[in-house]
């Protein structure tokens, strides 16, 4: 992963434990599990959380589950699938924490159905620098609820949440798969199944010319059959680093061109359990180490809706010219922004895909942000390890009202990151 | 169903293997000093899983208290797991003989005293199992940790003669030696990461192996292999060495 830093870590079983820790007269940044691709969880100090992890209640009347913020999404699963219940959220892993679900304020398959993880948020807790715990929800604190969800731990350690489950029947998955030939088929594709409760698409984003754009658009809804026998998968593990040169632009596209041609049909159906169609990645574990020893990193923009063909186009047109492939390249409809100040989605379309590190990497990088900047769109701060501090202000019309939500509480002095010093959160 | 007795299970292992069980439908004894405070874990445990659980106070060194806390379960567990120990300071034990005492008592004489109890009730009633966590420390004495190596040593001789002795009544025993785990033990301490597991790692690999009624695992098998040779090294060398 990148970059790679020392630190010191600091872990706490309980409320007071925490408070003495934060008493110090360091700075310090929260960190979940340490899925967000970025240095959004990274500085000298880290707070541990994921070892605080305990599940607090349960309302089968109306799916209200409250745990302490290290608990896996994956522990949720486990322990309520087989119950008939879900999240109503969930990004493409589970191996991420409540905490950290809050904190990038996340969005799914459905966000444009669901909206962000806040939706589903009744109330958390949080510390604040001078160790107060404060309950908070929208009704209650507003300012501190849209400061935190996509606040990306800049405003206080997260100890606990009240979320809702939805009641599932069926740990399975109906899926629908058709292939589009270019962008514009793409986009059009996704409108015309705009119903359907979850969809995503892969890219294939080394096609060319007339064939620009041209992926696999997958939509799903849970099945009602009443099998909810859910036990945890056996993983496959990628045991040892690829070198650096396995993932050239030849075996990416050979990649892509496998995962394409795989699918015969135009549209096909498939039933697929909840893991595969939610996340495929997780079946492989440290699948990172197809990249090198160098590592990756990840790329994630949403333009609004108007201007998605538009700088998509340029977008894949820039990516395929460089070669430099991506092993993924995941493209998503998404629904109406919330009122969070940092919260990632707005009505449009992201698209997120991997790179290898290499040199000429971040000069690619930076004429992608400016195109994304140019069609009035954004990147993601989970996702972000370099941008400049112009290109995601241009980005978040709310960071000055979140800055100074910050200075006014003190938040500053506590809770720093390297990515909120790099772009002067 | 059937219960199972955790001691020490304050300890994130024993937390671990505690959830792990619960996940698979046992219902729960859990044992520990200032139980209290394993309230919260509980609930957590019956949120999770939907099993009874039920916390009881124990102090491995009280010798006198074991017959009593043995008795007062109403119902017998099927298998009792410990948990139990204590690393100490090498240098303090080596002229404080309370430092001593505790650390043989805790790792050694106090777990053998309950255990003597758990097995004579378990090969009268034929049946069950005990899994006792022992350490890699104890396959070979080392200057920066012998006593707490001898006190496990000690404990790992104990586990395989009762495997022995239980074995006709048809009782398993099971020897666990974790090598490097990540908890509060050994909070602070730089591990090696390809060397060190989760807690969550050992009590899956302790569930599966204690269902197969394995005698004596590792739970990274690296450790297989690093103590395979570590034990191999002739005594004239390895006193010279600094590991
Ligand atoms: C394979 C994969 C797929 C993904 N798919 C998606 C997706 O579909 N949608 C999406 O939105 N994201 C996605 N992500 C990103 C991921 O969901 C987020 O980065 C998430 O925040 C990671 O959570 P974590 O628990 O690992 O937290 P970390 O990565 O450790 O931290 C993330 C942020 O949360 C903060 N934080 C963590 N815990 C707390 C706390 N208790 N209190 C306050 N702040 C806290 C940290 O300071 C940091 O800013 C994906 C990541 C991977 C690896
Ligand atoms: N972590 C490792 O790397 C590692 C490696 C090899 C073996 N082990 C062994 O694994 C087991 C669990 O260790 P751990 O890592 O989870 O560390 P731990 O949290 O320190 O566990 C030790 C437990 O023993 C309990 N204990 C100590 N004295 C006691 C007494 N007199 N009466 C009752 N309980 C007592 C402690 O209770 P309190 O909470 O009340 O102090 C604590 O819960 C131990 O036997 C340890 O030796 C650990």
């Amino acid at each position: 992963m990148y970059p790679k830093i020392k630190n010191r870590t600091f872990v706490f079983n309980d409320q007071d434990a925490l408070k003495s820790i934060i008493a110090k007269p360091h700075e310090f940044i929260p960190y979940g599990n340490g899925r967000s691709y970025g240095d959004s969880a990274l500085n000298n100090n880290i707070i541990y959380v994921k070892p605080y992890n305990y599940f607090i209640d349960f309302d089968e009347n109306d799916g209200l589950l409250q745990v302490q913020s290290g608990v896996l999404l994956g522990e949720i699963l486990e322990a309520f699938v087989p119950r008939g219940w879900f999240l109503k959220t969930t990004p493409g892993t589970k191996f991420i924490t409540i905490g950290g679900a809050i904190a990038a304020d996340i969005h799914g398959k459905n966000h444009h159905h669901e909206g962000c993880f806040s939706e589903c948020i009744k109330e958390f807790k949080i510390m604040l620098p001078d160790g107060k715990i404060v309950s908070c929800s929208k009704e209650t604190i507003p300012e501190l609820f849209c400061a935190t969800c996509g606040g990306h731990g800049l405003t206080g350690i997260i100890l606990s949440a009240g979320i809702y489950l939805k009641k599932i029947r069926s740990k399975y998955i109906e899926q629908t798969t058709i292939k589009t030939k270019n962008l514009e088929e793409t986009f059009n594709t996704f409108e015309e199944y705009y119903n359907a409760p979850y969809s995503v698409a892969w890219i294939d984003c080394l096609a060319k010319g007339s064939q620009m754009g041209k992926g696999l658009l997958m939509v799903g809804n849970f099945k009602k059959d009443n099998q909810l026998d859910y036990k945890e998968k056996n993983k496959f593990s990628i045991p040892f680093h690829f070198p650096s040169q396995a993932l050239n632009n030849w075996s990416v596209r050979a990649f892509n061109w496998l995962y394409y041609n795989k699918i015969k049909e135009k549209i096909s159906k498939q039933t697929v359990d909840l893991d595969t169609f939610f996340y495929p990645l997780d079946a492989i574990s440290h699948w990172n180490r197809i990249y090198g020893r160098n590592g990756f990193l990840q790329y994630q923009l949403i333009l609004p809706k108007n201007n998605s063909q538009e700088g998509l186009s340029k977008i894949l047109k820039i990516i395929s010219d460089s070669g430099k492939g991506s092993f993924l390249a995941v493209l998503k409809l998404c629904g109406k922004s919330n009122e969070n100040y940092l919260s990632f989605p707005m009505e449009g379309y992201s698209f997120a895909l991997d790179f290898k590190i290499e040199k000429g990497l971040f000069s690619l990088l930076d004429r992608l942000d400016k195109v994304v900047i140019e069609h009035h769109g954004r990147i993601y701060l989970s996702k972000d390890v370099r941008t400049s501090r112009q290109a995601f202000e241009q980005g978040y019309p709310q960071i000055e009202a979140f800055r100074k939500f910050r200075k006014r509480h003190k938040l500053g002095l506590k809770f720093q990151s390297l990515q909120s010093k790099r772009l002067g959160i | 169903m059937s219960y199972i007795l955790i001691i020490g299970a304050k300890s994130d292992i024993a937390k671990a293997v505690a959830r792990e069980y619960a996940k698979h439908g046992y219902d729960l004894y859990l044992a520990a000093r200032n139980a209290h405070e394993l309230h919260k874990f509980a609930r957590d445990i019956s949120v999770r899983s939907q099993r009874i659980v039920k916390i009881l106070e124990l102090d491995i060194r009280d010798f006198k208290s074991h017959h009593f806390f043995y008795e007062q379960l109403e119902e017998k567990p099927l298998g009792t797991i410990s948990a139990v120990g204590y690393l100490g300071t090498q240098y303090k034990a080596q002229t404080n003989f309370h430092e001593l005492q505790r650390i043989v008592e805790t790792n050694f004489t106090g777990i053998a005293n309950l255990l003597n109890i758990v097995a004579s009730d378990l090969e009268q009633r034929r049946h069950g199992f005990i899994v006792g966590i022992t350490s890699v420390a104890g396959d070979r004495g080392r200057k920066k940790n012998y006593i707490y190596g001898s006190a496990k040593a000690a404990l790992g001789a104990y586990l395989s003669g009762l495997r022995n002795s239980l074995h006709g009544a048809g009782v398993h025993v099971m020897t666990v030696k974790p090598g490097f785990v990540a908890t509060k033990m050994t909070a602070g301490m730089d591990l090696p990461e390809r060397l060190t597991a989760q807690p969550e790692d050992v009590a899956k690999v302790l569930f599966k192996a204690q269902q197969k009624k394995k005698n004596e695992i590792y739970v990274k098998s690296v450790w297989r292999w690093i103590m395979m040779i570590v034990k191999v090294i002739p005594e004239w060398k390895f006193k010279k060495m600094d590991i």
